[in-house]
């Protein structure tokens, strides 16, 4: 491991070190030794059949779950430890919420504030944990707002609003903190189908923009057309990572090939 | 025209007569008469009615009722207060935290209410003195007084309920709101004061409310350890002068308009949440000044 933790800190390091991580659910084996590596300004896509550990790998990047062995570097710095001499110590709740800031998450049931507005679903985060002034904040929040095309939305509730309105107002909540990185866990999957296009424009223009994204997704056309890298998940392993010509159109593996056929049919 | 028309299904030219409800007829009079019955009684009951209305408005009355209200808005302010942080502690992750709330819950709503009230007004039997050492001391018996011992009987015993009216109201909010909260890089307090807590409102503003009916009610359970409540002083009155019925009316039709007013607001209230509810979805507009500032910048932009 410590080879590892030197590289991670050197200059010029991956974006998020994964190495060997592990999780379980009481006797149930959800992650079997997840290494991966995602460089800066890189999109990598995360297909796979439910149940396949990936939104679960997902959330313990950015701590959502405990990972229960291997570890976590996200821009060099190890998620959920300090290190000391040869000690590794557990964060407190608030170096955790710190170490968050690191990365914006978007949900695939959006998670808006439902007793605020669009707008102040994006403040929310800046002014009160950042503590950034409210004034700045606002204007960057509705110059986000109208990046993701909902200029007008700024005093709607999510009540109000659709689920593809819904999501974009969430991807503006995410960025609107400044994250070095963008998680994205199933963002079309509660979507009517009509809905999906315009979330996935809003994400295709911030990875052209050049955002550092690990996106968990059964949209293999979005896979194709955006991301740099794809990678298959299957019962808690990752069987396949490469460019998404040799994921999805050569996949190598039987499970692959099945799960591919099974979503283009 | 031509000729009417023989078809059976032309039913337009019968007259309809509206169903009749004689039952509800028959009843509504016997339940009248058995009204007329009791009205009489009491009107020809040993019942001085000059008395009642004299009393009404005495001053002690009104001095009783006055204590009533303020000992029904203190109580429930140190209910919802204690209720909100023991549902917190409750819900905690370590240990200890919820243990004590676990116990404090147990304790209260496993101990009537008379003997809370009562130990409280006998602790100078425990602790004669009471005070920081060298900084400030009294006599408990000075400190406890009737008002203060009902204040911390009526408050803790109601913050038990409390809790576990919040807690189920925390429990209400979908746990997707914690994590986007954390997400955005809140700490749990963080994320409960500012994300969860306004959100669970709209489930315990109305047993809060039910609450509050049922405090006015309970405050007269301090009339046993001689606070001057509406219930305390119309005995006070009918030691003097013997008019027990006369001044245990006046009392009642008290603690009814009290409890009417305070039910004409919890109507209320429960219908500005029940509308705010439906006009965003499944949440609550809990912060309506902002809508002002948001649209002059909306009609600003070009």
């Amino acid at each position: 491991m410590n080879a590892v933790l030197q590289t991670a800190a050197a200059a010029g390091a991956p974006m998020v070190v994964a190495h060997e991580v592990h999780k379980y659910y009481g006797a149930y084996h959800a992650l079997k030794g997840i290494s991966m590596e995602v460089a800066g300004g890189e999109v990598m896509c995360i297909v796979g059949p439910s149940g396949s550990g990936k939104s679960t790998f997902l959330r313990c990047i950015n701590q959502l779950e405990r990972i229960d062995g291997g570890a976590i570097w996200l821009g060099g710095e190890l998620c959920g430890y300090r290190r000391k001499g040869d000690e590794l110590r557990e964060l407190s709740d608030s170096e955790i919420a710190r170490q968050r800031l690191a990365s914006g998450m978007v949900f695939q049931r959006f998670n808006l504030f439902g007793h605020m507005t669009a707008l102040q679903n994006i403040m929310e985060g800046p002014v009160v944990v950042q503590q950034r002034k409210r004034a700045e904040v606002r204007d960057e929040a509705l110059a986000l707002l109208e990046r993701v095309g909902l200029a007008g939305k700024a005093g709607a509730y999510p009540g109000e609003l659709s689920g593809g309105q819904q999501q974009r107002v969430a991807i503006a909540r995410a960025l609107a903190m400044r994250p070095k990185l963008m998680l994205f866990d199933e963002p079309t999957s509660a979507l009517d189908p009509e809905l999906v296009g315009e979330v996935l424009s809003v994400m295709k223009d911030l990875a052209l923009s050049g955002m550092t994204m690990i996106v968990v997704t059964h949209e293999l056309g979005f896979a194709r057309e955006v991301s740099n890298r794809v990678v298959f998940m299957d019962q808690g392993q990752v069987l396949e990572c490469g460019t998404p010509a040799e994921v999805l159109t050569r996949p190598q593996h039987a499970r692959t090939k099945e799960f591919i056929a099974a979503i283009l049919s | 025209m031509s000729t009417p028309s023989l078809s059976p299904f032309a039913i337009d030219h019968l007259k309809i007569v509206p169903r009749r409800f004689y039952g509800r007829w028959l009843s509504a009079a016997l339940i009248l008469l058995v009204f007329a019955f009791i009205i009489n009684a009491f009107v020809h009951g040993q019942i001085e009615w000059k008395i009642v209305a004299q009393f009404m408005t005495a001053k002690v009355i009104m001095h009783g009722l006055l204590n009533t209200i303020l000992m029904t808005i203190y109580a429930m302010t140190i209910g919802i207060v204690l209720g909100v942080i023991f549902a917190v502690m409750v819900m905690s992750p370590n240990p200890m935290l919820k243990a004590i709330a676990g116990f404090y819950i147990w304790f209260f709503r496993g101990t009537p209410l008379l003997l809370q009230m009562l130990l409280w007004f006998n602790l100078a039997l425990v602790f004669p003195m009471m005070g920081i050492p060298g900084v400030f001391e009294a006599r408990t018996v000075d400190l406890i007084t009737p008002f203060i011992a009902s204040l911390l009987g009526l408050g803790i015993g109601q913050g038990a309920y409390t809790a576990e009216v919040v807690r189920g109201g925390i429990l209400s909010v979908d746990n997707g709101q914690t994590e986007a909260a954390k997400a955005i890089g809140m700490t749990r307090l963080t994320a409960l004061r500012r994300i969860v807590l306004p959100q669970s409102m709209r489930v315990i503003i109305p047993p809060i409310g039910n609450e509050v009916i049922s405090m006015v009610k309970l405050t007269s359970v301090a009339s046993v350890i001689q606070f001057s409540e509406i219930l305390h002083n119309a005995q006070t009155i009918y030691f003097a002068n013997a008019r027990v019925i006369e001044l245990l009316i006046v009392a009642t039709v008290w603690y009814l308009a009290v409890v009417t007013v305070f039910s004409i607001g919890q109507h209320f209230l429960e219908k500005a949440f029940a509308r705010n509810q439906r006009n965003s979805g499944k949440t609550v507009k809990a912060v309506k000044p902002k809508m002002a500032s948001v649209t002059t910048i909306e009609g600003a932009q070009p």
